[in-house]
């Protein structure tokens, strides 16, 4: 899975959650949850919800980790390569 | 016979309207079943049965806009389908002629109404009575606010146009969203200036250290799968039910006077993103451990946010919290959910300054608030809550 897969999965999931806002429009070192506006519930339903479609397991200690869609892709990669 | 009347969802509905039934005379249900759907300011919501039985008789028709209370259906319970048919004319008449009752049930016109509240001609009742037109949503336009032939001729007109809806308009009033959101702008509004208008506030805040609660919840969020892990609300409502076991007259209602409630029932704000907020029960909150409460908000949110709840998600409520979340203000003082007699706000967290023991140290913190109704209790019962609180909030392995 490249990148531009990993994005459209993300958006396609922010999207679910944040039906009034257009994910891809966020610019890569916007934080996510400010500028679409997600809570502390959604955005653990959002990452509940990469966990089930990526397969990748996230630790709390690593959300501090995906703030930004640059870092969260990033960090998919890496835990994909693993 | 059981009588199904039309449910309250909160202090600030008064009507809905009936948009399907889901059962059918003849149907069994049981305590739980959906029965109906509902069109309110709050959404669409799915009303449930606290009845076993047998549905005899379904008389609202769908598309017909009811008053809360108002007698939607007849359910023949279980033990007594028998005996009930047998009995079922004489029962009528009992009932009619029980002047204590104050009010009288006129079967076949579904509804249900107080014979004090309004003046009616002999002929206009018996017409609304043959064309079940229900009196009590009739403005009388005769002598004193007398009903007359007329007021129920055009009643009937109404009634009519009503029954006619076509099966596309049914449709639409599921899909309308935008006037959904006013509509729950002006439920939002109409709780709140009743709570101004009839509740004297009073407002309390207590900072409070939750440095080991917060440690706490990532020590055990930290073995557990994502799907079943914790977030602070979750054990912030199990320690405001604790606590309220020990302050009951904060778990109350004030209807003529305070009435304390058993159950500790939690309303939790939820916020909905396109304005305006709604706020779901949980039940028993004092009952469940934190996994269950978190169990319940995994349902219960989405659903909220997509205004599907049932009608038990809605009902009972015996006090409400509201949780601001991280990064927003400091504090919140709530308005108090009538006739409920206080609600908690919590503010966002933050990293202060905090001395403990006569050591300066710099601590996760965030302010708790009371608002309670002065009717029902006075700021030191708010106090001693406030106090309790942030005890349970120290021991997070005792909840």
């Amino acid at each position: 899975m490249n990148e531009v897969e990993i994005k459209e999965i993300i958006f396609q999931l922010l999207k679910q959650i944040a039906p009034d806002t257009e994910p891809s429009q966020l610019k890569p070192n916007e934080n996510i949850r400010e500028t679409l506006n997600i809570d502390s519930f959604d955005s653990l339903q959002f990452l509940v919800s990469l966990n089930e479609k990526l397969g990748i397991e996230i630790p709390e200690e690593d959300y501090g980790e995906t703030t930004t869609l640059n870092n969260l892709v990033n960090y998919i990669l890496e835990k994909m390569k693993i | 016979m059981i009588e199904f009347l039309m449910p309250s969802l909160g202090a600030d509905m008064e009507a809905g309207t009936l948009v399907e039934w889901r059962k059918k005379p003849g149907d069994s249900v049981k305590r739980g079943d959906i029965i109906a759907e509902v069109e309110t300011q709050k959404g669409l919501i799915e009303i449930e049965v606290f009845d076993e039985g047998i549905i005899e008789e379904l008389l609202i028709k769908e598309g017909t806009k009811i008053p809360v209370g108002t007698l939607m259906a007849l359910i023949n319970p279980p033990e007594s389908i028998e005996k009930t048919k047998k009995i079922s004319a004489p029962k009528k008449t009992t009932i009619t002629i029980q002047p204590t009752e104050e009010k009288i049930i006129e079967k076949g016109t579904g509804e249900k109404f107080e014979e004090k509240l309004f003046k009616v001609s002999p002929l206009a009742k018996r017409i609304a009575t043959e064309n079940k037109i229900d009196l009590s949503q009739i403005q009388g336009s005769g002598e004193d606010g007398a009903i007359t032939k007329e007021d129920v001729e055009n009643a009937i007109v109404q009634q009519n146009k009503v029954a006619k809806i076509p099966k596309e308009t049914i449709e639409s009033i599921k899909e309308k969203s935008t006037s959904q959101i006013e509509s729950i702008r002006s439920a939002v509004a109409a709780a709140m200036s009743k709570s101004n208008r009839e509740i004297p506030h009073y407002y309390l805040e207590k900072r409070i250290d939750i440095t080991k609660t917060l440690a706490w919840l990532r020590a055990t969020n930290h073995q557990r799968p994502i799907h079943k892990r914790l977030l602070p609300a979750a054990l912030l409502i199990k320690a405001v039910a604790q606590s309220l076991v020990n302050f009951p007259d904060l778990n109350a209602i004030w209807e003529n006077g305070i009435q304390i409630k058993k159950e500790i029932n939690i309303g939790f704000v939820v916020s909905l993103r396109g304005g305006g907020i709604i706020v779901p029960t949980i039940h028993t909150a004092n009952l469940k451990n934190i996994d269950e409460i978190m169990e319940v908000l995994n349902d219960i949110i989405p659903r909220a946010r997509a205004m599907k709840l049932r009608s038990s998600d809605l009902s009972d409520s015996t006090i409400t919290i509201t949780s601001l979340g991280e990064g927003g203000a400091d504090a919140v003082f709530g308005v108090i959910y009538p006739p409920q007699v206080a609600i908690i706000g919590f503010g966002g967290s933050s990293q202060q300054p905090f001395v403990e023991n006569g050591m300066l140290g710099i601590r996760t913190v965030f302010t708790a608030t009371l608002t309670g109704d002065h009717r029902a209790t006075d700021g030191l019962t708010g106090s001693d809550f406030l106090s309790a609180l942030n005890k349970h909030l120290q021991n997070p392995e005792l909840l």
